[in-house]
């Protein structure tokens, strides 16, 4: 039973190792700034959820504690990385590529990175 | 065997930490920058958990928290500030 915990517990470290160091790797190996965008967004915060199922095993199977700080702090990654991953591609779109090449919206207001926000019904003027 | 699952994550997550640090000198966007700084805290997080398993103690959770809150602030500002030349508007 010993050994089962063992072997489970090794096996999340070492696929959270593993996942985190293909997101890492990603992020130095792929060519353009997009492509280098997914690797860690995806891969790195899978490796840190490995980490902390392996910590949340560790401490209910071998140290008899059950803690939900684990939870909690994959709850927080988890949600926050795809808004990170927005605004970093949001940047990149703003700096390099030029409001010609973007597609068009389909709809009655443009690219929120480069039109203004459409007006509220209340009093406020656009910002000049 | 936990020992050694344990430096073998520490080792891939250092080296991931150098990874980043390479893209950061080296990135030619203010995204890539971004994007690097981004991935060390999240790895950063991820050594400060394994230390925690290695100590045995849990007081690391509530350290990766926090600097799981800053980060996310701070990926979020230096965005706005490239974005908008400004953080709050």
């Amino acid at each position: 039973m010993e050994l089962a915990t063992d072997i489970l517990i090794s096996f999340f470290l070492v696929l959270a190792g593993i996942f985190g160091l293909v997101g890492s790797f990603g992020l130095v190996k792929l060519k353009d700034t997009m492509q280098r965008l997914h690797a860690p967004t995806k891969a790195t915060t899978l490796g840190v959820g490995g980490v902390l199922i392996a910590s949340m095993l560790y401490f209910l199977l071998v140290k008899g504690s059950l803690s939900f700080h684990e939870l909690l702090i994959t709850l927080f990654l988890f949600l926050t990385a795809p808004i990170s991953a927005h605004f970093i591609a949001k940047t990149f779109v703003q700096a390099r590529i030029k409001e010609s090449d973007l597609p068009p919206t389909g709809r009655e207001y443009g690219w929120s990175i480069h039109d203004d926000p459409p007006l509220v019904d209340d009093d406020r003027k656009p910002d000049e | 065997m936990i020992t050694y699952a344990l430096y073998f994550a520490f080792g891939c997550f250092g080296l991931g930490l150098l990874f980043n640090l390479w893209r950061i000198a080296t990135g030619p966007e203010n995204a890539d920058r971004i994007l690097a700084l981004d991935t060390m805290v999240i790895n950063i997080i991820a050594l400060l958990i394994l230390y925690g398993i290695w100590q045995g103690t849990t007081v690391y959770y509530e350290a990766s928290m926090l600097v799981a809150m800053v980060g996310f602030v701070s990926t979020v500002a230096y965005c706005r500030f490239v974005l908008r030349g400004d953080i709050i508007e």
